[in-house]
């Protein structure tokens, strides 16, 4: 039983995505509505089964703040070596094994995009830090 | 009112059970026979609660049955059920416990089951002691209950089961407010109470010996203490004591098993002044026992730490040498043992490494720390 969070990026991740460069704007309403009810259906599918915890979406547009020192302006955005990675959404779920937050991740990433193919989009998955056990040594 | 109630419940639910009734059914009758006394008793008490819960929760599992015509088959091996005898207060604990740890559920369904039937919690209190949501809880309860109703409990269950389960309870900290170690602890002296096993009561010991240690686990702070720096003072001592006696009738039957000696190992903790008058030569021999019943890595790891002491860092990075690096807090006694033997630049680099590896807050700033106050050594 761990947390996990399943982070959507919009980007890509180690690699670029091999089947999702097409932006969503570019697919057909058909294809969105697909893609959304995948989503939707996922999130059922956990439900279900226990492991869901919440998941929302994000806008693409984010903004990088930062302090500046005492009396100046936020540093905002920029520069940025390449792309900036951004996050499209997260899900947490709540499993017995990290293979099983693997495979819930993976489910996740084989949403249909243009022509109804899986877009294989990364799903960037990372372990809740949790309150240690009663016992450690 | 409410305590009673959450008392009454699961003992209700196991006397259904034994009657023949189906799981699933005789959990959501219960569930209405409470809901029922909390409207009812407030203005009328009856004078044997616990006959007054069996009588209607029996009665609305009936009227469930009889109303669904699908069921009629199961309705009539109910009503040849033979009647209940003298055993009817029996405990039943034991029954429920075996259906709730059945090995077709997952871990997370077995401690979700074992806490909402047999401690009586509500979902809503399982689902905050999991930092999760109600319904997610609620979606667990109820596929473990339709798991559990396809089996049919013809033979009793197997009792390490029932132990890892509670164990898994009492080992996930706490949240919400219910104290899941203090539940397990519950659950664990009435499982005690019904059960002549002395690994069970192996199990209770140690749950009573790591309970004494808890308050000086953490600072105020809420950083972790390591056992070597805990106020020993703080430790509950009638805690220690019951769990030494506890443990001690339990060896006396002589039948050895891993939660026993387990107990002992944290019972020769408890007694040491200081981690440095700590028998740790007898530590040892309890480890070797120990991996003798179960082959665990984990206590592969754990020995590892007493041989350190034992015999020297040297002897411990050897048995240490015996550990796969897979498992969970390896690189951390690694660290401490190399530290130990003077090699502190290594020593600051696994600590590092080990905070990385951490699964819990407290513990990764505890080893950032260790490694942070050997920066001057940094390579």
């Amino acid at each position: 039983m761990a947390k996990y969070l399943l982070l959507k990026h919009y980007r890509g991740g180690p690699q670029r995505m091999p089947d999702g460069d097409v932006p969503m704007d570019r697919w057909t309403p058909e294809e969105i509505s697909a893609h959304m009810g995948f989503m939707d259906h996922v999130a059922d599918t956990l439900r279900e089964r226990g492991e869901f915890v919440e998941g929302q979406a994000l806008s693409p547009d984010g903004t990088f703040v930062r302090f500046d020192g005492e009396g100046r302006p936020p540093v905002t955005d920029g520069p940025f070596a390449e792309t900036k990675d951004l996050v499209a959404g997260w899900m947490v779920i709540d499993v017995d094994s990290e293979e099983r937050a693997h495979e819930a991740a993976a489910f996740l990433s084989s949403a249909p995009g243009p022509g109804g193919r899986p877009i294989r989009e990364w799903i960037e998955v990372r372990a809740f830090l949790e309150a240690p056990p009663t016992v450690t040594e | 009112m409410n305590e009673q109630l959450r008392e009454l419940g699961p003992l209700v639910l196991g006397v259904l059970v034994r009657r023949g009734a189906d799981f699933a059914a005789a959990e959501d009758a219960v569930q209405e026979a409470l809901l029922e006394a909390v409207r009812r008793w407030s203005d009328d008490p009856p004078e044997d609660p616990f006959g007054w819960l069996v009588t209607v929760a029996w009665r609305k599992f009936l009227d469930t049955v009889r109303s669904d015509s699908a069921r009629r088959a199961r309705e009539e091996r109910v009503v040849e059920e033979p009647a209940p005898g003298p055993s009817e207060q029996g405990d039943d604990t034991l029954l429920l416990l075996f259906l709730c740890s059945h090995p077709s559920l997952t871990p997370a369904s077995a401690v979700a089951l074992t806490l909402r039937a047999v401690g009586g919690l509500t979902t809503r209190q399982v689902a905050e002691a999991y930092l999760v949501p109600e319904a997610t809880m609620a979606q667990r309860i109820s596929r473990a209950k339709r798991t559990v109703g396809e089996h049919r409990l013809d033979r009793p269950g197997d009792l390490r089961d029932v132990l890892k389960v509670l164990y898994l309870i009492f080992n996930e900290g706490y949240g919400g407010e219910v104290d899941l170690a203090a539940e397990a602890v519950r659950l664990t002296r009435q499982l005690a109470a019904s059960s002549d096993e002395p690994e069970v009561s192996g199990l209770l010991a140690l749950m009573l010996l790591h309970h004494a240690r808890r308050a000086a686990r953490w600072a105020e702070d809420g950083s972790l203490v390591p056992l070597a720096e805990q106020d020993r003072s703080l430790w509950d001592t009638a805690l220690v004591a019951e769990g030494v006696e506890v443990l001690q009738a339990a060896l006396a039957r002589d039948r050895l098993g891993e939660y026993q000696a387990q107990a002992a190992i944290a019972a020769l903790h408890c007694d040491a002044p200081s981690t440095g008058e700590t028998d740790w030569t007898q530590v040892l021999e309890w480890y070797d026992e120990l991996l003798r019943l179960t082959d665990s890595p984990v206590v592969a790891l754990n020995r590892a730490v007493a041989v350190g002491e034992a015999d020297g860092p040297l002897a411990g990075l050897r048995a240490l040498e015996l550990v796969p690096a897979s498992v969970p807090r390896r690189t951390a006694v690694a660290a401490w043992l190399h530290e130990r033997a003077g090699d502190l630049a290594v020593a600051r680099t696994l600590y590092a490494e080990a905070a990385g590896q951490a699964t819990s807050e407290a513990e990764r700033h505890h080893l950032t720390r260790q490694a942070a106050r050997l920066a001057a050594h940094a390579p």
